[in-house]
């Protein structure tokens, strides 16, 4: 009956660690580090990280470069959301509100794209299915990383960030093409 | 004065206000217990696509309910009693400034209630990390604030109590491992409420007019400093508990002293560092950042819980084996009581906890490979395993020891609460694998309709998908079953359950103390230090427990395939630089 009871040494910082916790510790901290390193390990020689580029904005400013761009590349309409093929390499943009993804994108297979997010209203969470990525779009920030589409198909962009009651209507496009 | 009666089955001393003061939170958890249980039926039959129980808007409302109550109330409500009984009962002590412990108490039921009222409202379904600029009627947040204040005073209490103890020298060398793990949950616990007052005050604020603006990223920086350090505050307790019960019922000490009191000083140190884990793919926070943040420096608090992973069930281990139970690997394991649910409850608890809880929690806490969990429904899976079976699971095993011993009263209904445990593990455990699986296929969390009616665009979720729901629906519902048995023996135990002491009557179970004669004890005598054994002298050389470092090793291993599996799948996703 002790470990609720005061420990039965008065000096019990003194007594010696049995081997068996030794070994376990030293095992867990292997492989403690082993997961830390992994970390920057995958920054060097992985393909999927996040870039660290951020920046403030407002909706109205990041709203008038969606409009730009879709502005000067538009290439068609569906359900009334303007369709943007922008050019390989190019500055792309999609916007998060309440309750669309804004615009559709239509990108060139293995060509990469600087892609803006940002949100005019709440939290919104960009979530890019099949792929499964995973990314938080929070307003007033305009965050910025470089997606390199691998596969050809018809992308959904689903909102996974709870936005008031018509979140799951929350539907975005992005078609990737080879051209 | 007399003010301590002797429990006459177990021993333990109960100081007359802090006995009160453990009740009415014990009652007061098991309502938010209950609340939060009602609606978890109404989430999970409405996530199960087939059944679609909810319209939209009470989805929204019920999950808002289910993780404020199940979460916050349920979690420190009973918090809080341990807290008193660790420091009160474990010490024999008297409790410290029982009127503001009653205070702290009143505040933190006004707050629930207000916080409750405002969500039944319907304006206030902003889920339980009430992201701004979402806004919430200005007494959502003041309910949570007053909350928060009056648990704050009840960790003041308990620090004022080891004071006490230390000072009127009510037991002899150092305080309990049990006690130092609810002191760990009360430093923990006071980082977080200052984490909220820092970020809900301002919040609340902002929703009565007085400030105009409140930084979305900012605001999810803070309040993640509460929202995932009061999850450590559980960790810290339910570890705690763990010793305890291990101790309770086979006499286990702890394999070291220094190894459990040093693996709880690290998360002291650094679990609070995870809050990191909640904003990896936001915008606008380094790598570097990232990577020291969410790995708690160097996983130095994961390597604290596997450490407990090893001291807990090892400490039981060396106890049955003394006791005889030498017979291969695992005699000790298999001639448990495990028809006793304060076993079975805490050995599941530790069990799914580590194996499931922990293992997808670190993966998901990775840096990149977040990117392909965050906000799927594999989220909420992990902290199921963490929280609905780690903590609560091992929350309802004390139960059952506390009812007999606290309350007074016999265990009503046995046979549920024998049968307990494993149908709340099972069904909870079908449900958590179901939705890791059905995350991993991009399934959202917090979602109400994976079919994405009435959206203009469309996109199919996998069938595949559809069957892990309906398949985590059937287990949530047995979850449910087994928080309807729980509540059941409990409730039925306060109310008809056979009274152990005369006096043990309805409102005694309720916060009433028995009558003065019982308390006839004035001054106790120290809690003396535990009995020497013979190993302490020098430490083992040999492997004292094996079935134990079995067990751990092959956590180890599912842990290590578990975790590159990830970095595989997120390997197959599109490059992002």
């Amino acid at each position: 009956m002790t470990s609720f009871l005061p420990p039965s040494e008065r000096i019990w910082w003194k007594v010696p660690i049995g081997r068996q916790e030794l070994v376990w510790i030293g095992i867990a901290l292997v492989w403690c580090l082993i997961m830390f390193f992994m970390m920057p390990y995958w920054h060097l020689y992985g393909k999927q990280n996040l870039s660290n580029e951020a920046y403030q904005t407002t909706p109205a400013s990041f709203q008038a470069k969606v409009d730009g761009m879709v502005e000067q590349y538009k290439v068609g309409e569906e359900a009334g959301m303007p369709v943007v093929r922008p050019p390989a390499g190019s500055d792309i943009y999609m916007l998060g509100r309440l309750w669309q993804w804004y615009p559709i994108l239509e990108l060139e297979k293995d060509k990469s794209y600087r892609l803006h997010l940002s949100s005019m209203d709440w939290n919104h969470g960009f979530s890019l299915q099949p792929v499964n990525i995973n990314l938080q779009i929070i307003p007033g920030y305009e965050m910025v990383l470089t997606v390199t589409p691998d596969q050809i198909g018809d992308y959904a962009v689903v909102c996974n960030e709870y936005c008031g009651i018509g979140h799951h209507t929350m539907l975005g496009k992005i078609y990737v093409k080879e051209i | 004065m007399a003010r301590f009666r002797v429990c006459p089955d177990s021993g333990f001393y109960f100081d007359k206000s802090a006995e009160s003061l453990m009740k009415v939170n014990a009652v007061a958890a098991a309502v938010s217990l209950l609340i939060a249980g009602i609606m978890a039926l109404g989430v999970i039959l409405t996530r199960w696509q087939e059944v679609h129980l909810l319209p939209a808007d009470l989805f929204y409302q019920a999950l808002t309910l289910h993780g404020i109550n199940a979460l916050i109330f349920w979690i420190i409500f009973f918090e809080i009693a341990i807290m008193y009984f660790a420091a009160s009962t474990l010490l024999r002590c008297r409790l410290a400034a029982p009127k503001w412990a009653w205070t702290g108490f009143v505040l933190m039921i006004i707050g629930a209630v207000m916080n409750n009222v405002a969500v039944f409202q319907g304006r206030s379904s902003v889920m339980m990390t009430s992201y701004a600029p979402m806004q919430a009627e200005p007494h959502f947040y003041l309910g949570l604030i007053l909350f928060a204040v009056g648990a704050l005073i009840g960790c003041f209490v308990f620090l004022g109590t080891l004071v006490i103890a230390k000072d009127e020298k009510t037991y002899e060398g150092s305080i309990p491992l049990v006690t130092f793990g609810a002191l760990t949950a009360c430093i923990i616990a006071v980082f977080t409420i200052a984490c909220g007052a820092i970020i809900l005050i301002p919040t609340f604020l902002w929703s009565i007019g007085y400030i105009n603006h409140i930084d979305a990223a900012m605001y999810r920086l803070v309040w993640w400093g509460l929202g995932h350090s009061s999850q450590q505050i559980n960790v810290a307790a339910h570890v705690s508990v763990w010793y305890l019960i291990a101790g309770v019922l086979f006499g286990a000490r702890p394999m070291s002293e220094k190894v459990s009191r040093s693996a709880f000083l690290l998360y002291i140190l650094f679990l609070q560092l995870a809050s990191a884990h909640h904003i990896l793919v936001d915008p606008g926070i380094s790598s570097e950042w990232k990577v020291f943040n969410t790995s708690y420096a160097m996983y130095l608090a994961v390597l604290a819980s596997m450490i407990h992973g090893l001291t807990v069930p090892g400490s039981v281990e060396v106890a049955q084996r003394a006791k005889g139970l030498t017979k291969g690997m695992f005699e000790w394991l298999r001639k448990a009581p495990w028809d006793n649910p304060v076993f079975s409850g805490f050995f599941l608890s530790l069990i799914i906890f580590g194996f499931i809880g922990g293992i997808t929690g670190v993966v998901m806490g990775t840096e990149q490979i977040n990117l392909i969990i965050h906000n799927t429904i594999y989220v909420p899976a992990h902290f199921h395993a963490t929280v609905a079976v780690g903590t609560t699971l091992a929350f309802m095993a004390l139960t059952y020891l506390l009812i007999p011993v606290l309350f007074r009263r016999a265990l009503f209904l046995p046979w549920v609460a024998k049968m307990q445990p494993y149908v709340f593990s099972a069904g909870m455990t079908l449900m958590i694998l179901f939705m890791l699986g059905a995350g991993t296929l991009g399934v959202s969390r917090r979602h109400w309709d994976m079919d994405f009616t009435g959206a203009l665009l469309s996109f199919e979720y996998p069938g595949t998908a559809y069957v892990m729901m309906a398949v985590a629906g059937i287990g949530g519902v047995l979850g449910v079953l087994g928080g309807v048995m729980y509540l059941v023996v409990t409730v039925g135990s306060l109310v008809f359950g056979k009274k152990l002491d005369e006096s043990a009557g309805f409102l005694q179970s309720f916060g009433l103390p028995l009558p003065a004669a019982t308390y006839n004890i004035s001054r106790a005598d120290p809690v003396p230090m535990a009995p020497r054994l013979a190993v302490e002298e020098h430490g083992s050389a040999g492997f004292e427990a094996p079935g134990t470092f079995v067990l751990a090793m092959a956590l180890l291993v599912c842990f290590v395939v578990y975790y590159f599996i990830n970095w595989g799948y997120l390997a197959s996703v599109w490059p992002l630089s």
